[in-house]
């Protein structure tokens, strides 16, 4: 049995009502746990893409896999787990911010590649684009402050190599697993 | 191509409703009777279902509806067609599609909606049934134009029969059946660019396969529901007479296999045969063909077959190292499989395993009885195998959930695929009658028989009046033992013998029966079942037969829910008759 880790795939599905419902479901159904679910357009018109994040075994990831292949609105699901790839997630954060605490929270931004996106006598809202682990530290750093309000997307992913999904013949992929 | 129905005019580039349409192209698909309740959301159906050549039926609730369309397609193997309203029409529909999609079974389910413009307002008998079915379907579709009505129930089809069957719920709202358009019908082979239902096997896979199977010195076969599915009945006697690997069968699998075959060892699980579960437990390679390895049919997992290598053959690759961890899956239809695996097979004895399987055989083969004496009780053993000598072993039989269900399987030996249907993996007590209702509209020549308990029945035995109406003649053995069985027997081994809620008043099924104008027999001794078995045969009409059985008899042998395949409760001898066990007495040859 191989370890639990965080999972992401890429899942590319159509874009017709009620299909992030079916994706929702079957994850609530299956007791697969999602820790973060994004959706949003893709470079093809009618086609939607997904990022899901979820903790799973290598076993537990073949059927996540597979019973998303058995949807009929999913086209092309991708494991991105362990290929190169680019992990982002955005996060808006205002905290409290007097005078005096203006340049060191600047420069934490600095330090974060955040920036100050509005600011106010006694606040600032910070914006931070990054991996989830980077918009962590810039919370925990922040913190001391006084959070007043945090919101952030779910984890968005890509490939760095240039992966050719032809989604309108997608290629299911042979249904070998990990058993040996 | 769909062929053309000869009663049915072409009126493609015609203007019409999208009511009409819905029957344009149920016709098309090739429907001849289906199974519903009308109601206000699809009153426009309705209305226009008089012009075309399909047969209703008039069900009492739409559970039975969704059953029966259930019944009809296990035992013909085409896509079962059921119809009702919205709301309570369409979610009373749920137990049977949920019933169908445990047990992959192909239907399609046509419910009314409310008019486009109300969705969401909480109208009158609104209700969300794509999100409620959502779960419980392959897919299901909102279809609220009259354009979308064709295509949609032509991919539903489509969707239901191929891959790993389903039922698929089509929800038509009633502005789409009211308004017209051009009835448009493509024949071209659907293609969904995110379905993709048929899976070739991998040759390196089936040449590891094969490597198991010729290395194998204790080798079982798992037949499953698959087999009947992709008819490979003929194509698993040719592989195992080949190579004389014994075969166990899951409890939707009884037939798939013959069971006077030899090698067949009978039903495995929890309960299943004794000694096929500690061939299980012995084995050195499984190969499971078209089965999902049920928390029924393993037990313990942790315990479950260790010193087994384990092939896989399964449609949907989903279910491979769900349960159970495999060592070769093969994704692919059962016979296409088994026939690839067939020509690299060799001719095989394998003396010392099929001997040590009769040794452990022994004594517990005493369910192989012919006649057991009359000892003045009924047990429902003795009703199941009366019934099945007296039919010969050859109607089709549909149970219902619990004690009588697994007796069933135990006692009723099935020859042939489609001739068992029950509900597997759901377990929904109720399934029965209206099960065999369109079971023996799929197949009016065949004696069908229901066999329930007193408990089952009485959930859907309102459907006894759609016999009526409809005149179509199925026979009930009711096992009644005035307990919900299955659950007092767990009681009584797992909950100190504390009766709690399992005592059961039945009304006098005998009036029942005649109440609708049908036949009702009563039975309560062995020397009176084959008279009554007889005349329900012979007579006209739907017969309720009421098996007055032994009240506290317990289905044996079992594996405790969880507890090790192997080890499972016996039938306990009775204090003092240690030599006389009524059920097990093997009596002479007829």
């Amino acid at each position: 049995m191989s370890q639990s880790v965080k999972r992401t795939f890429a899942v590319f599905v159509e874009d017709k009502p009620g299909v992030l419902n079916r994706v929702a479901s079957l994850f609530r159904r299956r007791s697969f746990n999602i820790d973060s679910l994004n959706v949003g357009a893709t470079q093809e018109a009618g086609v939607s893409r997904m990022t899901i994040v979820c903790e799973a075994d290598e076993d537990k990831a073949r059927r996540i896999e597979a019973n998303l292949y058995k949807m009929v609105n999913v086209l092309w699901v991708d494991d991105i787990t362990h290929k190169q790839s680019i992990n982002r997630v955005l996060a808006l954060i205002k905290v409290n911010c007097n005078r005096e605490q203006r340049d060191e929270i600047l420069k934490i931004c600095d330090v974060f590649r955040a920036r100050a996106i509005d600011m106010s006598p006694d606040r600032v809202t910070i914006e931070i684009t990054g991996p989830q682990d980077k918009v962590e530290g810039l919370v925990s750093v922040l913190r001391p402050f006084g959070i007043l309000e945090l919101v952030q997307t779910g984890t968005v992913a890509m490939t760095r190599g240039i992966e050719k999904h032809d989604l309108a013949h997608p290629t299911v992929p042979a249904s070998r697993n990990s058993a040996a | 191509m769909t062929p053309a129905n000869p009663k049915l005019e072409n009126r493609i580039g015609e203007s019409l409703s999208g009511s009409q349409i819905i029957w344009e192209a149920l016709v098309r698909e090739g429907v001849e009777v289906c199974f519903g309740y009308p109601g206000g959301a699809i009153m426009p159906a309705y209305d226009a279902m008089i012009e075309y050549p399909i047969h209703h039926v008039l069900t009492r609730h739409e559970q039975g509806a969704s059953h029966m369309a259930d019944g009809y397609a296990r035992a013909s193997g085409q896509v079962g067609v059921c119809i009702a309203t919205s709301g309570p029409g369409a979610t009373n529909l749920v137990t049977g599609i949920a019933t169908a999609m445990l047990d992959s079974i192909p239907m399609v389910c046509i419910t009314g909606q409310v008019p486009s413009q109300l969705i969401g307002s909480d109208a009158f008998q609104e209700t969300d049934i794509t999100g409620c079915t959502l779960p419980v379907t392959k897919h299901n579709y909102l279809v609220t134009e009259p354009e979308q009505v064709a295509p949609t129930i032509r991919e539903a089809f489509y969707i239901a029969r191929s891959g790993r069957p389903g039922p698929v719920l089509v929800d038509i709202t009633k502005d789409a059946q009211q308004r017209s358009c051009v009835f448009e019908w493509n024949d071209d082979e659907i293609v969904l660019p995110g379905y993709r239902p048929d899976y070739a096997p991998l040759a390196e896979q089936l040449e590891e396969a094969v490597e198991l199977i010729k290395s194998a010195k204790r080798p079982i076969l798992f037949s499953g529901h698959g087999v009947v599915k992709s008819q490979a009945t003929e194509t698993l006697v040719e592989f195992v007479e080949k190579t004389k690997i014994p075969v166990a069968c899951t409890l939707l699998g009884l037939g798939g296999f013959p069971a006077s075959h030899p090698h067949n060892l009978g039903m495995m699980g929890m309960h299943g045969e004794t000694w096929v579960n500690r061939a299980i437990q012995d084995a050195d390679l499984i190969i499971a063909v078209g089965m999902r390895f049920d928390d029924r049919v393993t037990g313990n997992l942790k315990t479950y077959a260790q010193t087994a290598k384990k092939i896989h053959i399964e449609l949907d690759p989903a279910e491979i190292n769900k349960n159970v961890r495999v060592d070769v899956p093969i994704v692919g239809d059962a016979r296409a499989v088994l026939k690839e695996l067939l020509p690299h097979l060799d001719d095989c004895d394998r003396p010392e395993w099929l001997a040590y399987i009769d040794e452990i055989k022994g004594d517990s083969a005493v369910r192989d009885i012919k006649n057991l004496p009359d000892l003045g009780k009924l047990y429902a053993a003795h009703v199941i195998h009366d019934l099945y000598r007296f039919t010969k072993g050859k109607a089709l039989v549909v149970t219902d959930v619990g004690q009588h269900q697994m007796w069933e399987a135990q006692y009723y030996k099935h020859d042939y695929p489609r001739k068992l249907l029950t509900s597997g993996g759901l377990g929904t007590m109720g399934f029965a009658l209206p099960a065999a209702i369109g079971a023996k509209f799929a197949e009016p020549d065949d004696s069908v028989w229901v066999i329930c308990g007193d408990g089952g029945f009485q959930m859907t035995q309102a459907e006894l009046s759609t016999c009526a109406q409809e005149g179509i003649k199925v026979n009930v053995a009711i096992i009644n033992n005035g307990f919900l069985g299955m659950v007092r027997q767990c009681q009584e081994f797992f909950f100190g013998g504390r009766y709690v809620a399992t005592p059961l008043l039945s009304p006098d099924f005998v009036k029942i029966a005649e109440a609708h104008s049908l036949t009702g027999i009563r039975v309560e001794k062995r020397s009176e079942v084959e008279a009554a078995v007889r005349k329900a045969e012979a007579t006209e009409g739907t017969v309720v037969i009421d098996f007055r059985v032994e009240q506290e008899d317990a289905v044996y042998p079992m594996v405790p829910a969880g507890a090790t395949l192997g080890d499972m409760i016996q039938r306990p001898p009775k204090p003092g008759d240690h030599d006389h066990n009524p059920i097990f007495e093997t009596g002479e040859d007829e």
